[in-house]
């Protein structure tokens, strides 16, 4: 793969600026692609599945949930360079928030999502604050334990999160007066997506904005950045605290999800581990890398399914197999594979011209 | 130029993306491998024809509740194969699609999905756990497809759920069954001991419910976890009361703890012990000390020792003769919970046909149906068709379980 970038380094537009105003366009045109194949999805398996679409409806909800929590890790760990391990705590977090404050005490949804957005941000920035300010892998350790104490909270503050017997009677979000019914046909699916359109055109727009460059220079080099009077400590804690707002808003979505119940298991440290593979397998750093990641890892999840005992040595192979062959993620890996493609194929048609 | 081609190809890669996404439609109907089964073993002259009624089975195969789903899944397929070799229902096959839930919410979902969108299952037994029972049911209602649940959690059928039943004995009965022998000793003050988890907490409501009516009064009160290795300080504070029996909630190796701990600080009282821990692994955890405690279970335990005029007997016998003859292994109350859900929906089919909305009238008018679990009665008002007498009392003696007359 080296050998492909080096060739592809002497055509790159001269004009830092000029290169930069192209990307933008460009991302343009890539999520205006995708905003038109989210939409029309649906349409598309209704048509082509009449009798199990709703199937497929159910599994692209959960894409899109994973998703969301992909791109809010993506942020942490390809721009600021650093690891979540607990990430599940906060996706719990909004989960139950939002939950317990719908169902046990009658909040409107959306307030309760508010509630749970600004809770979670506080116990990221609490986190965060301190052990950001140090260098290294700090974070790691502090989100392993916020996952680890999250998660026995839930499991034991039964009068309040219902415990392991879970939580129930979540009712479904409204907006103007119409009920997503979680299940019924497109709707959950369409509320999903916009959530998930939305989120990634923040996404998009963050990191190409001064703080997302700032974040891309701390990510190559700290001590660099901070020469250059980038305050490190502060963007790492923001990136932080935006990531699990990100997580928040998903854990929101799952409450009100089809099952409209919520118990301690989605949102243990498997969870965590299952994000952190879909960012690395996808590609971090990459604005597409959390869909691809997200999509694979769970096509990769269906697919395997009839394979009930075997399922886990096929998907740690796979995991391998990806990591070895396209070490920068799936994204990166196979846009290289097509730049190589498109390269040896404009060469051989200009050696027929010769 | 450069910058047309790079556009090209990032749009493609897209597309690239949505293959992958459209792959998943794409993909065959999957068939359910079957890890454990031998090959067909109908007879050939009674192989019966006709379309398959379709039967979906979801269980937690692999995962942490793995002992609960393995034998459900094991009796399922050996029912499956007895029922065709039978002539199946009306000459028509069954075949039962298994799906494993990883004892995981959302996996359960999706497979519950699958089972109804795409296999047009007209009816599904299981889960294994409450949690994933609980989390399906949202989707159950919306599709009306009747739910036959091995979970034991009493939220499943309380309110009533149009198309939720359960096999599983509850709680209520547990406590209810264990009050009854209580009163026939001459008992009146308990100490209660129960873990903080899930099952704990539940069997400590039902006792704080069902106390007063029974007379009994609960002297203390003290609470475990799963993981404590010492029981010793509420174990001292029971022996400062003037308890007549300790009663013990819990499941996992805490239980056998206690019995271990309670014989060391010489407390004589009897020990009740929970439905929980009526598997031989308690037994084998709590080795000599396990002798003498006394708990409620389902009447499989022992099949042998019942009356000869119990209705179950024969049944009982029978199932666990072929378990074992077919797996190797001893049959428990968890594989019992299956074969009462598949033989529940079976017998709603024979009686009034096959399609979801009749298997769910089926089911709801089962009266005096003989089960692994018990005689099912259900009705508008209970989807729950068990009562106390689904459970026997037994006693550990000699390291193996004995019936209390």
């Amino acid at each position: 793969m080296a050998a492909v970038e080096e060739r592809q380094a002497p055509r790159e537009p001269a004009n830092e600026a000029e290169a930069m105003a192209h990307r933008r366009r460009m991302q343009k045109v890539q999520l205006g692609v995708f905003l038109i194949i989210v939409a029309v999805l649906p349409l598309v398996l209704q048509a082509m599945r009449p009798n199990d679409y709703r199937y497929y409806l159910h599994i692209l909800v959960f894409i899109g949930l994973n998703l969301i929590l992909a791109t809010g890790l993506n942020l942490l760990m390809g721009y600021a360079g650093q690891v979540s391990l607990g990430h599940a705590a906060f996706y719990g977090l909004g989960a139950y928030t939002s939950g317990i404050l719908t169902a046990r005490y009658g909040w409107n949804p959306w307030a309760a999502m508010l509630a749970a957005l600004v809770l979670t941000c506080f116990v990221a920035w609490l986190v965060g604050k301190p052990a950001l300010r140090l260098k290294g892998h700090y974070l790691a350790m502090a989100t392993l334990g916020v996952g680890i104490i999250v998660a026995v909270v839930i499991r034991q503050w039964t009068s309040l999160t219902g415990g392991s017997a879970g939580l129930l009677q979540i009712p479904s979000m409204t907006l103007f007066g119409f009920e997503f019914k979680s299940n019924m046909d497109t709707h959950y699916y369409y509320f999903v997506w916009a959530f998930v359109m939305l989120l990634t055109i923040i996404f998009a727009n963050l990191v190409q904005s001064r703080p997302g460059r700032a974040l891309r220079a701390l990510h190559d080099s700290e001590l660099a950045a901070q020469t250059l009077g980038v305050d490190t400590a502060g963007f790492k804690v923001r990136a932080f605290v935006v990531s699990a707002a990100y997580a928040s808003i998903a854990g929101t979505l799952y409450a009100h999800s089809s099952m409209r119940f919520l118990s301690p298991t989605p949102f243990d440290f498997h969870t965590s581990i299952a994000l952190l593979v879909m960012v690395v397998l996808g590609g971090q750093g990459t604005l597409w890398g959390p869909v691809v990641g997200a999509v694979t890892i769970t096509f990769i999840n269906e697919t395997l399914r009839p394979y009930t005992n075997y399922d886990i040595v096929v998907y740690g192979l796979l995991l391998m197999i990806l990591m070895i062959v396209m070490p920068g993620g799936l994204a990166r890996g196979l846009a290289a594979l097509w730049n190589w493609l498109l390269d040896r194929f404009s060469r051989s048609s200009q050696g027929e011209q010769q | 130029m450069r910058a047309k081609k790079r556009a090209i190809w990032q749009v493609l890669m897209l597309f690239t993306v949505v293959a992958i996404a459209a792959g998943i439609t794409g993909c065959p109907p999957q068939q359910q491998p079957d890890d454990t089964l031998p090959p067909d073993m109908t007879p050939d002259g009674l192989q019966p024809q006709g379309e398959p009624i379709k039967i979906g089975a979801i269980f937690a195969l692999t995962g942490p509740a793995s002992s609960l789903g393995e034998p459900e899944g094991e009796t399922a397929r050996m029912l499956q194969d007895q029922i065709n070799a039978e002539g199946g229902i009306d000459g028509r096959p069954i075949e039962i699609l298994i799906r494993d839930t990883k004892g995981d919410e959302t996996e359960g979902l999706a497979v519950t999905r699958e089972l109804i969108d795409r296999e047009n299952v007209v009816a599904i037994i299981g889960p294994s756990r409450s949690g994933t029972t609980l989390g399906i049911i949202e989707t159950i209602q919306q599709a009306e497809i009747p739910l036959v649940a091995c979970a034991a959690a009493s939220k499943i059928t309380d309110p009533v759920k149009e198309w939720v039943f359960v096999t599983p004995q509850n709680d209520a009965d547990a406590v209810a069954r264990i009050y009854g022998y209580l009163n026939a000793e001459g008992i009146n003050k308990i100490a209660l001991m129960t873990s903080s988890d899930g099952y704990g907490i539940a069997g400590l409501e039902q006792h704080q419910v069902q106390a007063g009516q029974a007379g009994l009064e609960i002297v203390a009160n003290e609470e475990f976890t799963d993981k404590d290795t010492d029981m010793t300080a509420q174990l001292t504070k029971i022996k400062g009361t003037d308890a007549g029996a300790v009663i013990c909630w819990g499941i996992g190796p805490a239980p056998a703890l206690i019995a271990k701990q309670m014989n060391q600080l010489g407390l004589t009282m009897p020990l009740i012990q929970s439905h929980g821990v009526a598997n031989k692994r308690f037994i084998e955890a709590a080795g000599d000390q396990a002798e003498g405690v006394i708990l409620p279970a389902g009447k499989l335990l022992v099949a042998e020792q019942l009356p000869d005029d119990d209705p179950q007997k024969e049944l009982l016998v029978t199932y666990a003769q072929q378990f074992e003859e077919r797996y190797g292994k001893e049959a428990d109350t968890f594989g019992g919970h299956a074969w009462d859900a598949v033989m529940l929906v079976v017998n709603a089919i024979r009686e009034n046909g096959a399609e979801p909305a009749q298997i769910r009238e089926g089911l709801e008018n089962t009266t005096d149906f003989v089960g692994i679990g018990g005689t099912f009665n259900f009705s508008a008002e209970s989807h729950y068709g068990l009562s106390p007498e689904a459970f026997v009392m037994v006693r550990i003696e000699n390291g193996d379980w004995t019936l209390i007359q």
